[in-house]
């Protein structure tokens, strides 16, 4: 009988070490993966097709329910790309609240990342800080949209409701809480000896291989390469503010793509406070048509946003009907989670694979759509 | 890193400091947590503010929105009776439903949990299953929110005193662009086609004119109206006091309140087809073979002709009776021609003709042809001969030279004649017919007075009328109950004599009435008093024998279903069956003759 040392192991697609419902078929040796396969269709929910037989306006209340940590930037392209195709203005201070929700949605999902990535590495006590924290931006958010988690917020011609009477201040409040809570997660977290031992070297992504992979995001920063949406093709008012893109973490590590999120939490706090601060009055929303007659003129267009995981487009199609003919995403975990993951996962420890996958930003609703 | 990483071992231990703060989770349940003003729970409905238009069910997406009769909510004029019942298992909290609901009725609160292990029970009927929601209300629909567009497109008028120079219509009609606008505001919820006597497929054509479609809203329309552009020029549109964009648009537009302007866009869907040829090619109807049974109607006004056209379709030998010399009735010899151009008439009753129905102009029933002889010659008679004969007014004096009635002027310009009327002319009455007869008399250069028994906001006459009345220049003098006309030396009335009146309840709740104040004596001069008081039929042409067989009871042949009369043979329609003195009942009830007659006749419905 023929000895083989190899292992077959199915991680997932309930693993709570996983980032959703998806699976890795590993093969090992030892501890050591040589081989690993991702495995999808446990989530799809068919979102795109959904959208076909929805009209224009019916579709923005799916589309945030791609990316349960961060639904905004999904609402954001969409009514973007339906504004470009019909030629729709939209206000000023839209713009800026629209900024707003995603930079706050950018928040909350890094303060589930700081939950994540720890955690997947047993470190617990950062994840209960976190996720505590994340609430108060959802305490926001239920202010400001009605809702925590899906906000179905921000929509074609501009967003629902204007902000509510000293929003901004609550706003204010939250960030300068953050920013001190950012100490606090330095010391536990980042200064801590086991988790830089877990982290450095581990997962480290060729520079090469993630430029013609497409790979983007931290992981792509996280090699030292500069590339923001927001720096390289400005949308909404990002042109107007000011701040910064690491590019000083070079090593493509864990530990690198951690500080890369690291660094734009702050980042994010101060755009967020720009936002309040420059945000002119006027009208949040230029009126569409009745919805059930809405017609978008026949073309296509595609549109791009910055989510945290990196960059994330959608391409949409009207027929010139009452229903869009095509919402398509294509969002970073496409390539994460495919042919970064099973890149990356090789030579690695079988007890770093959910690390790894923290430090990506798999997201498997944004796999299958 | 050093071997020994003092840093990263002991900053890490600062996390106990965290023992000496106070938590930031809240005991809940024993803490009430209340959700914030915007939050988007469970749904209220105010139910007698919902008019159950369905537009929050045909929104939502996930179909947990279906609409249910619920006890208590009966329908009514512009209220289908329906509420909207919630599948909360369904939801997915979108609040796209407040935000199309049209009167504000709906609204999400701030109620968010409920737990039980029974699926159907998480069906809530918003407002009767939690009446407590009224006081939690949150995220509640605004005018300014709204998806609804509550503005209407406006129509362009001649203005003012350019009209009086000319017959020119009036109201200009929709471009293309604008009649596109118009139809895309509508939510098709249909409580118009509930009170349009006719039922026309209001939603149906308004969504193809909206989708771009003319020729298959005009095809939609002819399904049942063979008189678009009449009701497109001059209905009454009771549809448009009901359509759900009203319940928000009274302050912007106090009379149309914004709804929207269904009787513009199918005007505008009739002026796509100019000619009687292009109607009958877009519309193509399908003309049954004869079935040999013979039908006469009596007036080629709107309900004969309606019923004619029908007929004619389902292979009868229809032939139309017409006293005068052209189709039309009260549209043709009533209803003046800067409201609707006789162009527009012709082209409708050419397309009849071309399509079978026959009509014997000039013919008089009773002078010309026998009633008897119709009778017994056909397999059913439809009666539609309409009130062409004025009440006098019975004032001291009415019989007088210049004193003459407003059908009758009416009917002599209509026709091309002139009637000179002077230039001071004093309509007694405050009906449409009033109003006609004093835009007419304006037309011809007088000084026009309208004296009305009551006040101005009492005036039978359509609101549009009386402000095109008023912006043309004739005085309205309300509360003036006419007494006496009193003659010149000519012979001819030379003044109207009339007392002020006061309007007094005289009963709890009964409409108030004019009340004439004593020594408040009053004297016009005029040259032609024009009489609009009223019409009623003239029946002399039947037979006295045949009257008792046909029951007519003050002044009103006595119908059943189907428009059907005592006599099973005879129909009848129009202003002799119908108090309502409009267009689109008298189409309505030619149509229903039509169902009558092809039931009894061909046995079929």
């Amino acid at each position: 009988m023929k000895q083989d040392r190899s292992t077959t192991l199915y991680l997932g697609p309930q693993h709570p070490g996983i980032t959703g419902n998806m699976m890795i078929k590993l093969q090992l040796e030892g501890d050591t993966i040589v081989k690993a396969t991702t495995h999808v269709g446990y989530l799809h929910r068919g979102f795109e097709k959904l959208i076909e037989r929805r009209n224009w306006l019916q579709s923005f209340t799916i589309l945030c329910r791609m990316c349960v940590p961060e639904p905004d930037p999904n609402e954001e392209n969409y009514a973007r790309a339906v504004e470009q195709i019909e030629g729709r203005e939209v206000p000023e201070r839209a713009k800026y609240i629209r900024v707003l929700v995603l930079e706050l949605a950018r928040l909350a999902s890094l303060l589930l990342w700081y939950a994540g990535q720890p955690g997947s590495a047993g470190l617990y006590t950062m994840g209960q800080w976190s996720v505590g924290d994340r609430n108060y931006i959802l305490d926001l958010f239920e202010e400001l949209t009605g809702g925590r988690i899906y906000h179905m917020y921000i929509w074609p011609g501009g967003v629902r409701r204007d902000l509510p009477e000293g929003f901004g201040d609550r706003v204010l409040k939250v960030m300068d809480y953050l920013e001190k809570r950012w100490k606090d997660y330095d010391r536990l977290m980042f200064d801590n000896a086991i988790f830089q031992k877990r982290a450095k070297g581990v997962g480290i992504i060729n520079p090469k291989k993630a430029r013609e992979w497409g790979v983007v995001g931290p992981p792509l920063r996280g090699c030292g390469i500069k590339s923001d949406v927001r720096i390289d093709e400005p949308y909404e008012v990002y042109d107007k503010l000011d701040f910064q893109v690491p590019d000083m973490y070079k090593d493509g590590d864990v530990w690198s793509r951690a500080l890369v999120r690291r660094f734009e939490f702050l980042q994010s706090i101060s755009i967020v406070r720009q936002v309040i601060e420059k945000m002119p009055q006027g009208p949040v929303f230029n009126k569409i048509p009745n919805p059930h007659k809405w017609v978008v003129p026949k073309g296509d267009a595609l549109v791009k946003t910055e989510t945290v995981r990196g960059e994330s487009a959608f391409y949409v199609v009207s027929d010139g009907s009452n229903k869009p003919r095509r919402v398509h995403l294509k969002g970073p975990a496409y390539i994460h989670g495919f042919t970064l993951l099973e890149d990356v996962l090789v030579g690695a420890n079988l007890a770093d694979v959910s690390f790894i996958m923290n430090s990506l930003g798999t997201c498997p609703p944004e796999m299958e759509r | 890193m050093s071997f020994f990483n003092i840093k990263g071992t002991v900053n890490p231990l600062t996390a106990l400091a965290q023992f000496a703060k106070k938590p930031h989770t809240l005991r809940f349940p024993e803490v009430e947590v209340e959700a914030k003003d915007r939050y988007r729970g469970v749904h209220y409905n105010d139910l007698q503010a919902c008019i159950g238009c369905g537009n929050c069910s045909t929104i939502c997406m996930n179909e947990a929105i279906d609409m249910i009769n619920i006890a208590g909510i009966d329908s009514s004029k512009g209220d289908t009776g329906l509420r909207p019942r919630v599948d909360n298992g369904r939801c997915c909290w979108c609040a796209l439903c407040v935000e199309v609901c049209p009167t504000g009725s709906l609204s999400l609160t701030k109620d968010y949990i409920y737990v039980t292990e029974d699926a159907d029970a998480f069906l809530w009927t918003p407002g009767v299953d939690n009446p407590e929601g009224v006081n939690l209300k949150s995220f509640v629909s605004s005018k300014e929110h709204s998806l609804n567009v509550y503005g209407r497109v406006p129509m362009k008028e001649l203005v003012g005193m350019e009209r009086v120079k000319s017959f020119a219509e009036v109201v200009l009609g929709y471009e293309e662009a604008e009649a596109r606008l118009e139809a895309s505001r509508c939510i098709s919820c249909g409580i118009c086609t509930e009170v349009c006597p006719e039922h026309m497929h209001i939603p149906e054509y308004i969504n193809a004119i909206a989708a771009g479609k003319d020729e298959d809203a005009l095809r939609i329309i002819y399904d049942n109206n063979p008189f678009p552009e009449m009701c497109g020029k001059v209905c009454t549109r009771r549809c448009e006091e009901v359509c759900a964009m009203t319940h928000r648009g009274v302050e912007d537009d106090p009379h149309d309140k914004g709804a929207i302007a269904i009787r513009w866009l199918k005007r505008y869907v009739t002026e796509t087809a100019p000619t009687a040829e292009r109607i009958k090619e877009i519309v193509n109807p399908e003309i049954s073979e004869s079935n040999g049974f013979k039908v006469s109607i009596i007036g080629a006004g709107p309900s004969g002709l309606t019923a004619g056209y029908y007929l004619a379709l389902r292979g009868f030998d229809v032939t139309i009776y017409e006293a005068l010399n052209k189709a039309g009735g009260m549209t043709m010899w009533g209803i003046p021609k800067y409201r609707f151009p006789m162009d527009s008439l012709d082209k409708q009753v050419e397309y009849m003709e071309s399509i079978g129905v026959k009509i014997k102009y000039n013919t008089r029933v009773g002078v010309d042809i026998q009633f008897d002889d119709i009778y017994s010659n056909s397999d059913a008679v439809f009666l539609g001969i309409g009130y062409q004969k004025a009440w006098t007014l019975g004032i001291d004096g009415d019989d007088m030279p210049g004193v003459i009635a407003a059908v009758d002027y009416l009917r002599e310009i209509n026709g091309g004649g002139t009637l000179d009327v002077g230039n001071k002319v004093v309509v007694i009455g405050g009906g449409n017919v009033a109003i006609d007869g004093a835009r007419v008399s304006a037309r011809h250069g007088a000084d026009v007075t309208i004296l009305y028994r009551r006040r101005v906001q009492d005036m039978p006459a359509d609101w549009e009328e009386i402000e095109g009345a008023e912006h043309e220049g004739i005085t309205i003098v309300p509360q003036g109950i006419p007494v006496k006309f009193i003659a010149g030396d000519d012979g001819k009335v030379k003044y109207v004599r009339y007392l002020k009146a006061e309007m007094k309840v005289e009963k709890e709740g009964a409409r108030p009435s004019p009340v004439a104040i004593e020594g408040s004596e009053t004297d016009i001069e005029v040259t032609t008093v024009i009489g609009a008081i009223g019409q009623e039929a003239d029946y002399s042409f039947i037979p006295e024998s045949f009257k008792d067989k046909i029951e007519i009871n003050r002044g009103r042949i006595i119908t059943y279903e189907y428009n059907q009369t005592k006599d099973p043979k005879v129909f009848a329609g129009g202003d002799t069956v119908n108090k309502t003195a409009d267009a689109i009942s008298a189409i309505a009830d030619g149509f229903q003759a039509v169902k009558g007659i092809v039931k009894m006749l061909l046995k079929e419905e």
